[in-house]
């Protein structure tokens, strides 16, 4: 799907959400459920897309919206998704009738709490989308670290200060996570980029079983950088290697981004201001440390999809 | 502001029956700074409404889709919509957001 | 066409869920609920159901599924104990907090810790504030029967309803049970047919909001409401029951109570230990009886004090303690005496706590105490613990 043909979809999400000025998941969410015309129901976890599109008695959901607690975004719509199996055997609902399932969730409610419901969900096969918004913290209780944190990012339970420098351990691989369920579908996408997202999203509607989708998704709060930056910072992580765009189909890994030039990752850690103790002279270092793992990731994702 | 409601004249289990009503809720008044759009310079290439995150960039659908005027009751001034014009036909002007 | 047949507590409550015939199941083992959702499953196989079954990974993503499931339009259903239960509490709350009508068979069972897997009540104690109807059954035929009330109870007030049966002994004691004909049963639950459902995608709507200081409360209080109402529900669809079964579904049953000076009042099976004593004592001339619970959530309050208020002496046996704080059967029946113009002498006891037996000596001694007149009301008996 192309930006015009984008514009020609019916918008499923209202605006009037309460979500920061500059937030990055609502052009996810609203680009995602723009990529199927099948009819969607959601669930979501706890968390700032959930709380700020329902604050009671508005809902920006214009689809059926299910919220019910924090870890359990996936065994939710799993149980959705099985009603829909049980009520069309039983002739509630027309048997050439197609309903999509699509649960959201961001990097705590899948990273961490959530990672268990989500594993189960996949390993079952049933038939839906995971959307991951990763915006690499617990954003919706304050910017704490998860385990999608990158190394060297401060957060308020892993602050920078005279012997800490932020988060010490790298970030966790969730697409990886996701592979290793044999799932039909895992990709990573970005905000920036909703053109490879929609067609990453189509595909992910189409395809019989379960499907991953990791949405890099900038936060101005808990990043701390201009508003106006999110899709820029978006795609400097693109284009530093830091966010690379790929996706798995049964298996098999396909790069959907080669960056032309060598962006260097103090151009994609600068602006932000969770990073900014990094630039101090003693913390050289572990911007090397991230150049250097960075490198090391993307050789290994590049032989990945050479295999 | 809506009316409150008594407990008895709302739905059970919180639920909301009216999808999409938070188009109620007027965001506007969040907003500093506010987009200028200079529509001659527009190509409509509808990146912004796209990436707008608030949706508030309304659009003529059809073949070649046509921007609009951006919405100013929703919208919060983030300034994305300037930011990602490929033509820079956007800028963002401090001013009041009921203007 | 009903069948008599020798059924351990777990299988009645599996052949009801047989024949609701549930849109969705969501299983997980624990002991020793387990034994439920094994013979469900064979029921599946078998092709007797045409359930979605899904074998969850968890209790907590057991009652989530249900969450979604229910939300969705179908009927849901699970089965846990113990630790399961626990696991599951804070989507208990989100169950009855957005109206869902999950039905469970609850296999009561001490919790942690130490680890135990034996019968008490503080599983489904420890959330009986918690907005789900709870039904208490003595017996297999009880437990099975209390299913499809369970259901068309649940749908009627829109709340989610807890059937318990005590672990082990219910769960897996067997006794002659009557599974009632297939179709009547099924005829009776009827399908579900929830006004709003998530799967009607042309009615979208939201469940499951963030409510803030302006309508939580409002949400609470109609949750409450309805928790009142389904005792007058209860009632009801008791009736319409008890049309085909032949049994009857009180709030509470009462046995020898008529011209009762002592009373006995416990849940599940130790009331049926009870009525052997009682029969016992009354040969003896002893004027005993027994009270049982049979619904603990809503609490027939107002009931119980009428039904208790020219007794003499009353003894709560308690399955489960408090820790500091009364036991949660008798603070209830204490509640319920103290408008009362004319009121027993109470007694608490506390028994049975992970499976420590109770012999019908052991109650026969309380019935005794009673008697006598002689026993301080204010200090809680332990009945069966060393070095009391």
């Amino acid at each position: 799907m192309n930006y015009k043909q984008l514009v020609n979809k019916p918008q499923k999400l209202a605006p009037g959400h309460r979500s920061c000025a500059g937030c990055g998941f609502p052009p996810i969410v609203r680009t995602v459920l723009a990529s199927t015309d099948s009819p969607i129901v959601a669930s979501c976890a706890t968390g700032c897309l959930e709380v700020t599109t329902t604050i009671y008695p508005f809902t920006s959901w214009k689809i059926p919206f299910i919220h019910s607690a924090f870890e359990n975004s996936a065994a939710t719509i799993s149980g959705v998704e099985a009603a829909y199996k049980a009520l069309k055997r039983s002739g509630k609902i027309p048997k050439d009738k197609e309903i999509k399932f699509v649960a959201f969730g961001g990097d705590g409610g899948t990273f961490d709490i959530g990672l268990q419901s989500l594993s189960g969900a996949l390993e079952r096969g049933h038939d839906f989308v995971y959307v991951l918004y990763d915006n690499e913290a617990y954003m919706n209780t304050g910017i704490q670290r998860s385990s999608g944190t990158p190394m060297g990012a401060s957060t308020t339970t892993a602050p920078a200060g005279k012997v800490h420098q932020g988060k010490e351990e790298w970030k966790k691989d969730m697409a990886k996570i996701a592979v290793a369920h044999n799932i039909p579908y895992v990709a990573q996408a970005s905000v920036h980029n909703p053109i490879d997202l929609s067609m990453k999203a189509e595909k992910a509607f189409s395809t019989k079983g379960p499907a991953f989708l990791i949405v890099f998704q900038p936060c101005q709060t808990g990043w701390k950088y201009p508003m106006e930056k999110t899709m820029e910072i978006a795609k400097l992580a693109v284009e530093s290697k830091f966010w690379p765009l790929y996706e798995v189909e049964n298996g098999k890994y396909k790069l959907n981004y080669k960056p032309s030039k060598n962006v260097p990752i103090e151009e994609y850690l600068k602006p932000q201001g969770r990073y900014k103790h990094l630039f101090r002279p003693d913390n050289k270092q572990i911007i090397e440390k991230i150049q250097q793992h960075v490198n090391e990731e993307w050789e290994k994702l590049v032989n990945l999809c050479r295999d | 502001m809506a009316e409150l409601k008594p407990y008895r004249e709302i739905p059970i289990g919180g639920r909301i029956e009216k999808a999409g009503n938070s188009e109620e809720f007027k965001t506007g008044d969040w907003k500093t700074f506010k987009p200028v759009w200079n529509s001659e310079k527009c190509t409509n290439c509808m990146v912004c409404p796209v990436l707008c995150p608030e949706d508030c960039i309304p659009v003529e659908k059809g073949e070649k889709p046509v921007r609009k005027e951006t919405d100013l009751d929703y919208c919060k001034g983030c300034g994305i919509c300037a930011q990602v014009c490929p033509v820079k036909c956007i800028e963002m002007k401090k001013g009041d957001a009921d203007e | 066409m009903n069948k008599e047949m020798p059924l351990t507590g777990a299988q009645s409550v599996a052949h009801a869920m047989r024949q609701i015939n549930p849109d969705v199941v969501a299983a997980f083992p624990i002991t020793p609920q387990t034994d439920i959702m094994m013979n469900f499953a064979k029921f599946h196989s078998d092709g007797k159901v045409d359930t979605e079954l899904v074998r969850v990974e968890s209790e907590h993503s057991a009652m989530s599924c249900c969450v979604g499931a229910s939300a969705a339009g179908a009927r849901a259903m699970t089965a846990t104990a113990s630790a399961g239960l626990a696991l599951m509490w804070e989507i208990l709350g989100v169950a009855s907090g957005s109206r869902l009508p999950i039905a469970m068979a609850v296999v009561n069972r001490a919790l942690s810790s130490p680890i135990n897997i034996h019968c008490d009540h503080s599983d489904s104690m420890g959330c009986r504030d918690h907005g789900w109807i709870q039904i208490y059954n003595e017996t297999n035929q009880e437990a099975y029967e209390s299913v499809f009330l369970a259901v068309k109870l649940a749908e009627k007030v829109m709340l989610p309803c807890m059937i318990c049966l005590d672990g082990f002994i219910t769960s897996h004691g067997v006794q002659n049970v009557t599974l009632h004909d297939d179709k009547q049963m099924k005829g009776f639950v009827r399908d579900y047919e929830p006004k709003k459902w998530l799967l009607n995608t042309d009615d979208p709507h939201t469940v499951g909001p963030l409510e803030l200081q302006d309508y939580y409360f409002e949400t609470q209080k109609q949750r409450a409401d309805a928790m009142i109402q389904a005792k007058e529900e209860y009632l009801k669809i008791g009736k319409e029951l008890a049309r085909i079964t032949g049994n009857e579904y009180p709030l509470f049953e009462e046995y020898q109570m008529d011209d009762a000076e002592a009373v006995v009042i416990v849940m599940n099976s130790t009331a049926g230990n009870t009525k052997a004593v009682i029969d016992k004592m009354r040969k003896d001339g002893k004027k005993v009886g027994l009270l049982k619970p049979r619904l603990f959530r809503p609490f027939p309050y107002k009931e119980i004090a009428e039904a208790l208020k020219h007794k003499k002496y009353t003894a709560v046996l308690d399955r489960s303690e408090s820790y500091g704080a009364n036991a949660p059967l008798y603070a209830e029946i204490k509640s319920a005496l103290y408008e009362a113009d004319s009121k027993p002498k109470l007694k608490s006891y506390i028994f049975g706590l992970g499976g420590r037996n109770i012999l019908e000596p052991d109650i026969e001694k309380v019935y005794d105490e009673l008697l006598s007149g002689k026993f301080d009301h204010l200090e809680t008996g332990y009945i069966g613990l060393r070095g009391e």
